[in-house]
């Protein structure tokens, strides 16, 4: 169904000065030196100045499979996802597929805020290659999964974030491809609509027939959507065997991978706000490994087009293997004010002493302003907590069988009839 | 665009597929194959021909939303134009040398509006075109699509408002009695052109926008000189004969020429030597356009 061989995807480097050449530049280097020029026109870049983001990447997928692709930020998946739905074209090899294909690499692709949702799903459905008669016989049904029967004349600029998701996700749902392209839309909703998600998901995955790939930081949703699993790190698939290997493989690395107390975030081509770095501090110290019962602080540095008044940040940490465990947000939460509109600065969120067992965790960071997020990093930063005796006991609170340890405080009271013994 | 359709008998086989058919998929000349290209690139017209409703609604979009917050809608279709022709007729209807050279018994109002009625849509549909790419951004980052979509969906949101506009130039027919001739007939081949040279330039200035930011700004210039060397508020005659052929170089002479020929019927003789050299024009500006964006597109992604 669909054959993969030897994938490679190479960027130049110095491709960030290329990117918004100047006509300018673009004469003056004709002039003053054509051989260079004539270099670049013939796209064949020397060694060292190029970076492959993908390179000898192999693997096949049978007809009704469904296979999940992990890896860490910056493994490539974005890229393979890319190359296989045709928005970018492989440096070198080639890859065959048979059947119709839909990639859906972010929900709502298309939508425009001025348009109304029935507009909306027309323009959105046939950007993602529905045809026009195909829209029309399962519109109802799109509306009855998006939940907004009664607003589907009023413009999408109108709706409520969780409105404009459902409605986005709605009309990708009801795909009907032979081949389908996922990249983590499910981080999308609340947890009931994520609930439903992943339910439709499932259905499609399983019925029909249909192949799936699927990429996603979410463990728990890889395991119970895949049966098949490849692995790619640094560009180079590491792993093509089950959904579960895959997992338990992934979860190790980020175990045994390297701690960074700061990662460095990229501007995401569209976002006119966006997130540069991100900092886990233990007790005021930048460390990724955090000893239980120390003051965990994040801190986020950012950057605006255009000042902007609420800057708002949000967090969810998660266990390596994807299960939430906590979320904090500046949109239902007090938090700082600004005298006036700023296009930068670092913003503190202090957590205090988490009760967190010994155990990796990675944090989702999403940032934006006061009615929308516009940069989310899924798997922004992993810390672990290391195991400390915290009340002198001579043992850690164990991490088997819970997610917290909590420091409750336990008191003893005699009951009446104990008491009458001892006296009787 | 990273990719190409096998054979002739897959296309076909695509644009066959029903979405919610199963019987097809193990054929196997169903099949797709993407690897890296190199030099010119053809056009593949089957694959527009299986999107081509795509098209329809980026048009629609595109006209949806121009006019959806404005007061007056669009009217402004209508407005732009004659608003115009007003300004024009003000300033150049009484200039000596402009009355002297206009064909006898035209009246300059229906003189420069049907040399207005292509020339807004030429100007609209190379700007917004110019810069549809670019606007585009995030949808060609996100999905595939044929990526030729996005400038001829701005040329086609462009050539609705020229039809509404249409309209008004048959008012203006009415009001000075002007017949039409069968030579309104011209019109359908001479829209065609039109179209041509819209297309060809749109292309090939929004891939050069994508790369060369500079663009946005060029086009801007580009359009404002390109109409001090067309046609639009003086008639070819005050160019001396043996030079109009370097005006006819630019394709909007011999078209807006002809669309005044066409529509003016007996007050306008008609210029064949001017528009064969236009037509002539169009054509290679559409092609080279075409190609030149072909060429260019599969690093879209890559540099938007």
């Amino acid at each position: 169904m669909i054959s993969v061989e030897g994938i490679g995807k190479s960027y130049r480097l110095g491709m960030a000065a290329h990117r918004h050449a100047s006509f300018r530049d673009a004469l003056t280097g004709v002039l003053t030196s054509p051989l260079r020029r004539l270099r670049d026109l013939a796209e064949t870049g020397t060694e060292e100045d190029t970076f492959w983001a993908l390179r000898d990447v192999c693997f096949e997928v049978q007809r009704g499979e469904v296979l999940g692709v992990v890896g860490r930020n910056g493994a490539g998946k974005s890229t393979l996802l890319k190359v296989l739905s045709r928005i970018t074209e492989p440096t070198e090899g080639r890859v065959r597929l048979r059947g119709r294909v839909a990639s859906l690499l972010e929900v709502g692709t298309g939508f425009h805020p001025e348009l109304s949702g029935r507009e909306n799903i027309y323009l959105n459905g046939s950007i993602l290659g529905m045809r026009k008669e195909e829209i029309t016989r399962k519109f109802d049904e799109i509306v009855a999964f998006a939940e907004i029967e009664k607003f589907l004349d009023t413009p999408v600029k109108r709706y409520s974030s969780g409105m404009y998701v459902r409605l986005a996700f709605a009309v990708a749902a009801h795909l009907e491809p032979e081949i389908l392209i996922v990249d983590e839309v499910l981080a999308v909703g609340d947890v009931q609509f994520q609930k439903k998600c992943l339910g439709k998901m499932k259905e499609v995955a399983t019925g029909g027939g249909r192949t799936v790939l699927f990429v996603s930081h979410n463990m728990a949703a890889v395991r119970s959507l895949c049966q098949r699993g490849v692995m790619l790190e640094g560009g180079r698939l590491t792993l093509d065997a089950s959904a579960e290997e895959c997992v338990a493989r992934y979860v190790a690395g980020a175990v045994d991978g390297e701690l960074q107390a700061r990662e460095v975030f990229s501007r995401p081509s569209c976002a006119s706000i966006w997130m540069k770095s991100a900092t886990i501090y233990s007790n005021d110290e930048p460390s990724a490994v955090v000893p239980m019962g120390s003051d965990i602080t994040l801190e986020v540095e950012f950057a605006t087009e255009h000042p902007i008044q609420y800057p708002r940040l949000g967090i969810v940490i998660a266990t390596a293997e994807g299960e939430n465990l906590l979320g904090t947000s500046a949109r239902y939460q007090p938090t700082f004010e600004l005298d006036e509109p700023v296009t930068g600065g670092t913003i503190r969120c202090k957590f205090g002493a988490v009760p967190l067992l010994a155990r990796r965790y990675v944090v989702t960071l999403y940032f934006g302003d006061h009615f929308c997020d516009s940069h989310t990093v899924q798997s922004a930063l992993t810390f672990e907590v290391t195991e400390q005796d915290l009340w002198g006991m001579g043992k850690a609170p164990p991490s088997r069988d819970s997610l917290m340890y909590w420091p409750a405080k336990f008191s003893f009271e005699p009951s009446e009839a104990a008491l009458q013994e001892v006296v009787g | 665009m990273s990719m190409t359709i096998g054979t002739a008998a897959a296309t076909t086989q695509l644009s066959a597929s029903a979405p919610s058919q199963d019987a097809a998929p193990e054929d196997d000349s169903y099949e797709l194959e993407i690897r890296p290209r190199r030099g010119w690139i053809s056009v593949d017209w089957a694959e527009m021909s299986y999107f081509r409703e795509l098209l329809y609604f980026l048009i629609w979009r595109d006209v949806k939303v121009r006019y959806k917050q404005t007061a007056l809608g669009v009217a402004w279709a209508v407005l732009v134009p004659v608003l115009n022709m007003m300004i024009f007729t003000v300033i150049f209807g009484n200039f000596a040398g402009v009355k002297n050279d206009l064909p006898v018994g035209m009246s300059y109002p229906v003189f420069v509006y049907a040399g207005l009625l292509p020339w807004t849509f030429f100007s609209s549909a190379i700007s917004l075109g110019g810069l549809s790419l670019v606007a585009s951004q995030t949808l060609i980052s996100k999905i595939y699509f044929p990526r030729l979509f996005v400038p001829a969906s701005a040329v086609g949101g462009a050539l609705v408002d020229l039809l509404i506009s249409f309209g008004v130039m048959v008012a203006l027919l009415a009001w000075y009695h002007v017949m039409p001739t069968w030579s309104v007939l011209a019109l359908i081949p001479l829209l065609l052109l039109l179209l041509l040279a819209s297309l060809g330039i749109a292309f090939a200035l929004s891939a050069l926008t994508v790369t060369y930011r500079d663009f946005r700004f060029i086009v801007q210039f580009m359009v404002q000189a390109w109409m001090f060397v067309s046609p639009v508020i003086y008639p070819v005659r005050i160019v001396p004969p043996r030079y109009q052929w370097a005006l006819a170089l630019n394709p909007m002479c011999g078209i807006i020429d002809g669309v005044r020929s066409a529509l003016l019927g007996r007050l306008q003789p008609w210029h064949p030597m001017n528009l064969a050299i236009s037509a002539a024009t169009s054509i290679a500006l559409f092609v080279f356009g075409l190609y030149y964006f072909r060429k260019t597109e599969r690093r879209f992604a890559d540099i938007a």
